[in-house]
C-alpha cells in the first residue's frame, strides 16, 4: 500500500463551474480555503461545508468535500444537527450578512451561545447580492438600494459585536483578498474547539463595490487597521506611532499618539484575546474615528456543546447499564392477563 | 342494550355493573390529573378494560374557583371492550362549584355527584355563576348527591403530621380518591407506592397523603351514604392474554420511535421546540439516552426541523415534532428534506386551531396541512395513528418509510391520543422484522443521484465515508449526476420521479382492511386517527341491532392503499366522521369520485359514541 499522497488545492476543487460575478471577493476566499484544506489534518471525507442561501452560500458546490446547500438563514441549525449526528465531523458554515444576521439571526445567536464546534465564516459585503442589491442589516445608514432608493434609515449591526454579545468564544475578523492574514486566522478558528466566528470583509463588485477600500487600500491601511496580536500593544499608523489607550473616566478606548502629550508605549492597551470586555470594545471600533480591528479579537476555550451532550449520554449509559429495549418497556406497573 | 342504558340500570348498585364512567373535576391546582392517573392504574390492575381522557385548561394555575380553570380527568372502565373515554358520566366528583357548573351537563340522570361542601362558599358560588347553593336549593334532585365536608375531613386526617393549612388542604384529592376507590372496590396499594415514590424526599407529605387516602376510604366504609350508593363491582374484562401496562399515546409513540431506530439499526436524533400538546414526546425521549437517542431542544421550530435534517444528512435518523402552528413554521425545511430526498420523521400532535386556538383541546384539522401544506409539488407520505397503543406501530412505520424511501414522513397524532391512556399489550421487539439501513460505501459509479430501481429511494451516503464526498442542496438537481441543473426537461423528470417515489409506496404498504363488518354493503364509516374508538363502538352497537354498516379506518393517508378505491365502491353509502370541517371526505370525493357524506365536530372534544350512532341510523333511515 502506498503512503497517502499529500493533497493539494486541486483535490479540494470540484468540477463545477464557479458562478460568482467577475471580481467577486468570494473567489479569493474560495482559493484561500481550498489551499488551506491540505494543511489541516482533517481527512477530506470528514469535512463538511454547510451553507444557507445567498452568493456566499454557493460555496459548498465548489469544495470537493461533503457539502449541503440548505435554505435561507438555517445553516447554523443544519450544521448543529450534523454535528450532533456525528461529532467526529469537521463542520464549516459559510454564510453572509443577510443569511446569517437577518433571516438567520436567531440561529446564529443560539449556535454561538451553545458553542457548537463549528467554523462559521460570515462573508460580510453589507448588501444582498443574490436578490439584486437590497440593503442588509450591516449596510451603513444611508445606503441607497432598490428597496431604499432614498437611503436606508436603520442602524446596522457589527457582526463581531453580535457574536460577542451572543457569547461566542472565538471571534475574528479578516479580509477577502488577504490570504496571508486569512490563512492563519482560519487555522486558529479550526483548531478552536467550539463555535468559531470569523467575519470576512468581502467586496461585492456589482452592488456595493469598494465598500471596504478604506481598509484594503495599501496607502491608507496603516491608519485604518488595527492589526491584533495577543500580548502586543494596540498600535497602528505609520511606524506604529499611534495607539489605543483606555480612558478611565469614560471607560472607552481613545486614539493617542505615542510620544505626544506625555504618552508612552506603556500607556497603550496590550491585546489580551482572553478578555471579553476588551474584545467587545475592539469589535465596536469603526472608521473613520478609529482603526478597525483585524485578527483574533477573542479566544477563550470552553467545552463545546456536542461534547457535553455526548458526555452526558455516556454518564447515563454507564449508570443504566446495557440498554434492553424490551426490559425498559416492562418497567413500572404491569399486569398479566391469562 | 347500549352502555348508556346499562349504566342507568346499574346505578341501582350493589350489583354487578358492566361499565362506568367517572369524572374527577376541580381547580387546575386541585391535583385532578394525579388523582385520575392513580385511579387509572388501580383500575388497570383490577383487570378492567379502560380508556381515559384528561381535559385540562391552558392556564397552569387559573384563579381558584374560576370556571375557565376547571381541570377534569375522565375514565371509562368496564368488563367489556372499552375504546373511548365514554359518552356520559355516571359518577362526577367535584371539588368546587365551578367544577359542578361546567360538568353537570354530562352527568346521566340518576348519576352520582360527590361534592366537597367546604368549597361551596359564597365567594366560590358567585365566581362560578350560581345564584344559590345547588347543594342546598334542590336543583340537583334527580341525581344522587353525596355532600361531604371534605376539606374538614382532610384537615383532621392529616393533623398528626403537623402540616401547614396550605399543605394539609392539598391532600384533598387523595382523600377523595380513597372514597372513590372504595366505591369501585379498587386496591390502594399502588397509589400508596406511587405517593411514597413521588414524595420520597418529603416523607411527611407522603404519609399525610396516604393518611388522607385511607381516611377517605374508611369514611365511605362507615358513613351513611345515600340509598343505593354502595360498592359497585365490575368484572374483569375479557382481553387478549399477555403482559399489560398503561400507556398514553405519547409514551407509546416515543417507544415506537426508539424501536424504529433499532429496527433500522441507526441512531435517532430528535430535535423539537416546546409546544402543547407535543412537548411530552421530547420529555419522554430525553429520558431514554441509554438507547441510541440524542434529543435537542432547539431555539425555535425551524431550527428543530433543520437540526433534524442536518442529523439525517449526518447519518442518523432526524426526527422533529410539533403541533399545527409549529408544523407551519417547519414547512419550508420539510420541502428541503423532500427536495434533497433525506429521511426525516415529522410528528404532528394536532390541537384545536387556527393559530393558538385551543392548545389543550383535540382536533384533526391538520390533515390538509399534512397533505398539501407546502410550496410547490412537495409530496410526502402521511400516516395517522388511531389509538394510544397504535402510536407504537405507526411510529415504527414512519421510521420504515422514511429510511426505506429517503423521504420526510408526516405522522399525525392528536391531543386526545397524546394524553389519553389505555392498557397496552406490551410489544416484544424481537417479533418485529428489522429493516436495516444500507448506507452507500462503494465509490464505484457513485453519484448522489443514484436510486434504488425498485423503491426509487435516493442513495444515502453519509459524511465520513471515503470517496463519496458529494454536495446536495435545495436547487434542482440533474437526474443523472445530482449536480445543479436548470434544464427544463430535467425539472419535469425530477418532479415526476419524486412523485412516482411517493405514489409507489402504495405497493409497499398493507392493503386497506375493514376493521369491523363486511367488505361491501349499505354503509361504511371511513375514519382516520383518534376517532377510531368512537366509530368502533358506534358501528358495534349499530350492527348489534342488525344494521348493515362497516368500519374502515385508514392509517395511510398518503399514498392511500392501492385497494381503497375499489373497497369503497362496494358500499352504497360512505360516511366520514372527522374532528374538522371535512378534510378527508373532500380528498376521498376528489380522488375516487364518490358521494361520500360527512359528519363533523370541531368542539375540542372527541366524538361521543351516540353522535356517530345517530348519524348511522339517520343515514340508514332508521330511528335511534
Amino acid at each position: 500500500m502506498n503512503a497517502p499522497q499529500k493533497l493539494t488545492l486541486k483535490d479540494f476543487s470540484t468540477d463545477q463551474e464557479v458562478r460568482w460575478c467577475p471580481g467577486c471577493g468570494d473567489y479569493a476566499i474560495l482559493k484561500t480555503i481550498q489551499k488551506l484544506m491540505p494543511e489541516i489534518d482533517t481527512p477530506k471525507e470528514n469535512t463538511v461545508f454547510v451553507s444557507g442561501i445567498g452568493c456566499s452560500s454557493r460555496f459548498p458546490y465548489y469544495m470537493e468535500t461533503y457539502g449541503f446547500h440548505t435554505i435561507h438563514g438555517r445553516a447554523p441549525s443544519i450544521a448543529t444537527g450534523v454535528k450532533l449526528a456525528n461529532p467526529e465531523l469537521d463542520v464549516w458554515v459559510v454564510t453572509g450578512d443577510g443569511d446569517g444576521l437577518s433571516i438567520g439571526g436567531n440561529h446564529m445567536l443560539h449556535v454561538l451561545r451553545r458553542n457548537v464546534d463549528l467554523q462559521i465564516l460570515l462573508f460580510n459585503n453589507e448588501i444582498y447580492g443574490l436578490t439584486k442589491g437590497q440593503y442588509s442589516p450591516t449596510s451603513k445608514v444611508g445606503t441607497r438600494s432598490p428597496s431604499t432608493p432614498d437611503g436606508s434609515v436603520d442602524m446596522p449591526l457589527r457582526p463581531c459585536t453580535f457574536a460577542l454579545g451572543a457569547g461566542a468564544r472565538f471571534v475574528a475578523r479578516t479580509i477577502d483578498t488577504e490570504a496571508k492574514h486569512m490563512t492563519p486566522v482560519l487555522k486558529r478558528a479550526h483548531a478552536h474547539k467550539g463555535a468559531s466566528f470569523v467575519e470576512i470583509y468581502q467586496n461585492c463588485p456589482v452592488y456595493n463595490d469598494g465598500i471596504f477600500d478604506y481598509i484594503k487600500d495599501k496607502k491608507s491601511a496603516s491608519e485604518t487597521r488595527l492589526m491584533l496580536e495577543h500580548g502586543q500593544p494596540l498600535v497602528f499608523g505609520q511606524d506604529n506611532s499611534q495607539g489605543l489607550r483606555l480612558n478611565a473616566k469614560t471607560l472607552q478606548l481613545e486614539v493617542v499618539t505615542i510620544g505626544e502629550n506625555g504618552v508612552s508605549l506603556e500607556d497603550i492597551v496590550v491585546h489580551d484575546e482572553t478578555n471579553r470586555i476588551l474584545a467587545t470594545m475592539l469589535a465596536g471600533l469603526s472608521a473613520p474615528d478609529f482603526p478597525e480591528a483585524i485578527g483574533v479579537l477573542y479566544c477563550q476555550a470552553e467545552t463545546s456543546y456536542e461534547n457535553s451532550v455526548y458526555q452526558q449520554i455516556k454518564t447515563v449509559r454507564e449508570k443504566k447499564g446495557i440498554a434492553d429495549f424490551n426490559a425498559v418497556l416492562r418497567q413500572g406497573h404491569t399486569w398479566t392477563v391469562q | 342494550m347500549s352502555v348508556v342504558e346499562k349504566v342507568s340500570d346499574s346505578i341501582d348498585a350493589d350489583q354487578v355493573t358492566s361499565a362506568v364512567v367517572v369524572r374527577f373535576a376541580g381547580d387546575s391546582g386541585d391535583g385532578m390529573q394525579l388523582t385520575g392517573s392513580n385511579f387509572t392504574e388501580a383500575t388497570a390492575l383490577h383487570g378492567n378494560d379502560l380508556a381515559t381522557f384528561p381535559d385540562f385548561p391552558a392556564e397552569i394555575r387559573a384563579p381558584a374557583g374560576a370556571t375557565f380553570g376547571v381541570s377534569a380527568f375522565q375514565i371509562y372502565f368496564g368488563a367489556d371492550e372499552v375504546t373511548t373515554a365514554g359518552d356520559d358520566v355516571d359518577v362526577l366528583v367535584v371539588m368546587n362549584p365551578a367544577a359542578l357548573i361546567t360538568n353537570l351537563k354530562d352527568l346521566l340522570p340518576g348519576g352520582v355527584i360527590i361534592a366537597d361542601s367546604d368549597a361551596f362558599t359564597d365567594k366560590n358560588l358567585v365566581r362560578a355563576g350560581y345564584q344559590s347553593n345547588p347543594l342546598e336549593d334542590g336543583s340537583l334532585e334527580g341525581y344522587r348527591v353525596i355532600v361531604i365536608e371534605i376539606t374538614k375531613q382532610v384537615i383532621a386526617a392529616v393533623e398528626p403530621f403537623g402540616l401547614s393549612h396550605k399543605f394539609a388542604v392539598r391532600c384533598k384529592n387523595m382523600w377523595t380518591l380513597g372514597l372513590v376507590m372504595w366505591l369501585f372496590d379498587r386496591d390502594r396499594s399502588v397509589t400508596i407506592e406511587n405517593l411514597e415514590k413521588k414524595f420520597a424526599s418529603k416523607p411527611d407529605i407522603a404519609q399525610a397523603n396516604i393518611a388522607a387516602l385511607n381516611s377517605g376510604h374508611s369514611y365511605a366504609e362507615t358513613a351513611e351514604l345515600p340509598s343505593g350508593v354502595e360498592v359497585y363491582r365490575i368484572q374483569r374484562a375479557q382481553v387478549a392474554p399477555g403482559l399489560y401496562r398503561n400507556a398514553t399515546g405519547t409514551e407509546s409513540l416515543a417507544y415506537g420511535l426508539i424501536a424504529g431506530g433499532r429496527l433500522a439499526e441507526i441512531p435517532i436524533t430528535f430535535a423539537s421546540y416546546p409546544i402543547t400538546p407535543a412537548s411530552s414526546l421530547l420529555h419522554t425521549l430525553a429520558q431514554h439516552k441509554e438507547f441510541d437517542v440524542v434529543t435537542f431542544q432547539a431555539e425555535d421550530e425551524i431550527a428543530a426541523v433543520c437540526a433534524a435534517i442536518g442529523a439525517s444528512f449526518g447519518g442518523t435518523l432526524g426526527i422533529t415534532s410539533s403541533s399545527g402552528p409549529g408544523i407551519s413554521l417547519k414547512a419550508e425545511a420539510i420541502s428541503l428534506a423532500a427536495a434533497t430526498e433525506l429521511p426525516l420523521v415529522i410528528v404532528n400532535t394536532q390541537r384545536g386551531g387556527p393559530s393558538t386556538g385551543m392548545p389543550t383541546k383535540t382536533e384533526q384539522s391538520d390533515l390538509n396541512q399534512a397533505l398539501f401544506g407546502r410550496h410547490a409539488d412537495t409530496t410526502l407520505p402521511v400516516i395517522a395513528s388511531s389509538t394510544p397503543a397504535d402510536c407504537f406501530d405507526v411510529a415504527i412505520e414512519a421510521v420504515r418509510l422514511a429510511t426505506q424511501f429517503s423521504t420526510p414522513v408526516l405522522l399525525l397524532s392528536d391531543g386526545y391520543l397524546a394524553n389519553a391512556s389505555e392498557p397496552w399489550l406490551v410489544p416484544d421487539l424481537t417479533e418485529y422484522t428489522p429493516f436495516p439501513v444500507q448506507f452507500e460505501t462503494n465509490p464505484e459509479g457513485f453519484t448522489p443521484a443514484n436510486r434504488d430501481p425498485e423503491t426509487l429511494a435516493r442513495v444515502w451516503a453519509k459524511p465520513g465515508t471515503p470517496g463519496l464526498e458529494h454536495r446536495i442542496g435545495g436547487i434542482e438537481k440533474s437526474y443523472e449526476t445530482g449536480d445543479i441543473s436548470y434544464d427544463p426537461d430535467n425539472h419535469q423528470k425530477m418532479t415526476d420521479v419524486r412523485k412516482a417515489k411517493i405514489d409507489g409506496i402504495a405497493r409497499f404498504i398493507p392493503p386497506q382492511t375493514v376493521s369491523q363488518g363486511n367488505d361491501s354493503g349499505r354503509l361504511a364509516l371511513v375514519g382516520w386517527g383518534s376517532t377510531y374508538g368512537a366509530i368502533h363502538q358506534a358501528v358495534k352497537r349499530a350492527r348489534a341491532t342488525g344494521a348493515d354498516v362497516s368500519h374502515i379506518h385508514i392509517r395511510y393517508m398518503m399514498p392511500f392503499p392501492e385497494n381503497l378505491g375499489a373497497l369503497l365502491s362496494g358500499f352504497d353509502s360512505i360516511l366520514v366522521p372527522e374532528m374538522n370541517t371535512g378534510q378527508l371526505v373532500e380528498v376521498l370525493r376528489a380522488k375516487y369520485l364518490i358521494d361520500a357524506q360527512r359528519l363533523n365536530k370541531v368542539s375540542g372534544q372527541p366524538f361521543k359514541i351516540r353522535e356517530i350512532l345517530e348519524a348511522i341510523h339517520s343515514l340508514l333511515g332508521e330511528s335511534v
